[in-house]
């Protein structure tokens, strides 16, 4: 089955693992820009970081018969320094019509502190002047629950935000109802130990439905899996879940979100351009 | 898939979970020093307490049991403008 990641960090993969997703099923994916394990010193240490995101990775996943998109930004977790943040942030649009970018993200909230939620807004406020879809990191285990509030009152003060065109990735069993019920997308990571596994996303499509809930891998530099979707989807078969269904999740859904965006140029792979043949 | 299904399948699964769960604490009983009023060690066995209800919901639960708290007006705490 063909299938989409719409949260992948590549540039922490080797090549190997493109052609790995490739021989799975991965036609296409967004990675959204994120934090690298250390803390960038410079402004253009971002502009590289954001050259790598729009030209480096989408040739490499090229390679493989992958359509590479991303998102950008400053995350979370760098977003405490401020005046940093600024400087990044005054420093995307360069960025914005390249062809394989989304929209903005993944920002959000690491530790729930004052200046994550300053850049926040700001990184919202630059997405609605510049027509961008979004794309939102909610913070991990214990901060998770209150800071997802903390982003969903947030982005309630915004009435030129569309909610259709947000999503709100990381959700988990106490955090995607509030998400779904506010009229935003919802993406749950399939991740070990600090996110979802197969089995409980399986579970939250079960009690929740298809609608508007992507998974993903976040395949990173971390202790991630980066064929966790097709683990997803072989846990949906076991339980006897239909083809259409699996589908919508896995390709329907995420390839429904990104088409609001005016660079999500996807083509079906056909008999001529598809790299593996296993499919 | 039928309750009895789940069961089959996961029986096992599950089994060995508990297994470790109960290792773990072991583990930390024979170990030098006394948890006794540890907050964590009274979140783990507050956990495991709602492992035993009857609730549909015992992973939200305990996502929740695991989760800083929400506070409303937090926006006024950290002085921030209101935002349209």
């Amino acid at each position: 089955m063909y299938y989409i990641d719409p949260h992948i960090h590549m540039v922490s993969r080797t090549t190997d693992d493109y052609q790995t997703l490739a021989r799975m099923g991965c036609i296409a994916m967004s990675e959204p820009a994120f934090w690298a394990g250390f803390d960038r010193g410079s402004v253009d240490g971002f502009r590289d970081y954001f050259r790598q995101l729009t030209e480096v990775e989408p040739a490499r996943a090229a390679q493989y018969g992958i359509q590479h998109f991303t998102w950008l930004c400053i995350n979370a977790k760098e977003a405490e320094n401020v005046e940093l943040s600024r400087e990044v942030m005054k420093m995307i649009p360069e960025f914005l019509d390249c062809a394989n970018v989304l929209g903005i993200g993944e920002i959000g909230l690491n530790k729930n502190t004052r200046n994550e939620s300053i850049v926040f807004q700001e990184h919202v406020e630059l997405a609605i002047e510049h027509n961008q879809q979004v794309l939102i990191h909610t913070p991990h285990l214990a901060d998770k629950y209150q800071g997802t509030r903390m982003i969903l009152d947030m982005l309630g003060g915004y009435s030129g935000l569309d909610r259709s065109r947000v999503l709100v990735d990381h959700v988990e069993e106490h955090t995607v109802r509030d998400v779904i019920d506010a009229g935003y997308w919802a993406g749950m990571t399939l991740y070990p130990v600090t996110k979802c596994t197969p089995a409980r996303a399986v579970d939250i499509i079960e009690q929740m439905g298809p609608d508007r809930l992507c998974v993903n891998s976040a395949g990173d530099w971390g202790p991630s899996k980066p064929t966790a979707v097709p683990d997803l989807i072989m846990e949906m078969r076991r339980r006897g879940h239909s083809e259409g269904m699996i589908h919508q999740v896995v390709f329907g859904n995420p390839y429904q979100f990104f088409s609001q965006s005016q660079h999500f140029s996807f083509e079906m792979p056909t008999p001529e351009t598809r790299v593996f043949d296993n499919l | 898939m039928k309750a009895s299904q789940i069961l089959d399948r996961e029986f096992l699964e599950v089994r060995a979970k508990i297994l470790e769960i109960a290792a773990s604490l072991d583990r930390m009983d024979r170990a030098e020093g006394d948890l006794t009023g540890h907050p964590n060690r009274q979140l783990l066995g507050r956990g495991i307490d709602l492992l035993a209800s009857k609730d549909v919901d015992r992973a939200e639960q305990v996502q929740l049991l695991f989760s800083r708290e929400y506070v409303d007006g937090w926006q006024d705490d950290f002085e921030l403008k209101s935002r349209t």
